[in-house]
């Protein structure tokens, strides 16, 4: 036992640092490339309303997002109430079939996720959602906060 | 030249330390780490109607298996053409849903039950969301309690356990939430 002892004192027993280094600069590079910032600026107010009955999605990657709120105008100013998708502010309601359709071949099994305001109104969001049938893309999904009591 | 070199190189600790190396990226490493939020997209999901032909009408519903919520302008609630608050929503469905027959003006089975939603065009999104978060509960409770019947401690748990396995509690009772247009004005 003594000699096994004797024969380990002899070799360095430091643990190489030197790589250490290049180690973590590829964690952190890896970080950097997997968490994908595909940031839009949203260009409507959407204060979400709350809801107990939720549920999480999963697959991010099918999501497609439409905005509807009133319009953000500088100076904590709200203007009408408008619809964006992806970086522009949808003019004509009836775009939104072909954007959806398009959106529908790229990913087949798409889920539009409706961020809509609290204060909006129904009649907008019915619009949009008759022409998302028109399109095909039925999965939708009414985003929420959880609902938290006071 | 050569002296210069020869000069600079002679001068002993002319490295750049790489001791600390290690520790600002783990630092850095850590900022990504804590700055990248990935925050989880909660929602009420929801399947629309498919598109409907020009000359095909809806499947019929016979009217007691249908139960109707009214949502007007100002966020108050009718059900069944009686006025009531959000509240009583959940209880409303649960019951509608699970009378098999008994009640006359509730459902036949819970296969049939469908609750419908209509709403104004002038209605707030807000208390919309609301009636729709209640309807949806009272199915979780549903399929709870269904759940708890065949001894999983809830429908979480039932849905991990199966897997993609056939989902007999929602063949059961099938959540059917029809969203109807508004009156055109």
């Amino acid at each position: 036992m003594s000699q096994h002892f004797k024969k380990k004192s002899k070799t360095s027993q430091e643990i190489p640092t030197a790589a250490m280094p290049d180690i973590i600069f590829m964690l952190l590079i890896f970080f950097m490339v997997s968490t994908v910032l595909r940031e839009t600026t949203v260009q409507v107010r959407t204060k979400l309303p709350q809801a107990e009955a939720i549920s999480k999605i999963e697959q991010k990657r099918l999501v497609s997002y439409v905005w509807i709120g009133p319009k953000k105008l500088g100076n904590n100013r709200l203007g009408d109430t408008a619809v964006q998708i992806d970086d522009a502010l949808i003019e004509d309601v009836g775009v939104i079939r072909t954007i959806m359709w398009r959106k529908l071949n790229e990913t087949p099994k798409l889920i539009v996720s409706l961020r809509v305001d609290e204060t909006s109104e129904m009649g907008i969001v019915l619009d949009v959602q008759q022409e998302l049938r028109e399109a095909g893309t039925l999965r939708i999904n009414y985003s929420t906060k959880r609902f938290v009591s006071l | 030249m050569a002296g210069l070199l020869n000069k600079k190189k002679g001068r002993q600790g002319a490295e750049i330390p790489t001791a600390s190396m290690a520790d600002i990226a783990f630092l850095l490493l850590i900022f990504f780490l804590v700055t990248t939020t990935i925050d989880v997209d909660t929602g009420i999901g929801m399947v629309l109607p498919p598109k409907l032909e020009e000359d095909v009408k809806p499947p019929p519903v016979k009217e007691r298996n249908m139960l109707k919520i009214l949502v007007n302008e100002q966020g108050q609630v009718l059900v069944e053409d009686k006025p009531a608050s959000v509240s009583i929503i959940r209880e409303e469905v649960k019951k509608h849903v699970l009378n098999n027959g008994a009640d006359p003006n509730y459902s036949e089975s819970p296969k049939k039950a469908v609750v419908s939603i209509k709403t104004a065009r002038g209605t707030p999104y807000n208390a919309y969301i609301d009636v729709l978060d209640e309807v949806w509960m009272a199915y979780f409770e549903l399929w709870d309690s269904e759940a708890r019947k065949l001894g999983y401690p809830d429908y979480k748990a039932y849905l991990e356990a199966i897997g993609d396995g056939p989902n007999e509690i929602r063949q059961k009772i099938k959540a059917q939430i029809s969203i109807a247009e508004p009156d055109k004005a």
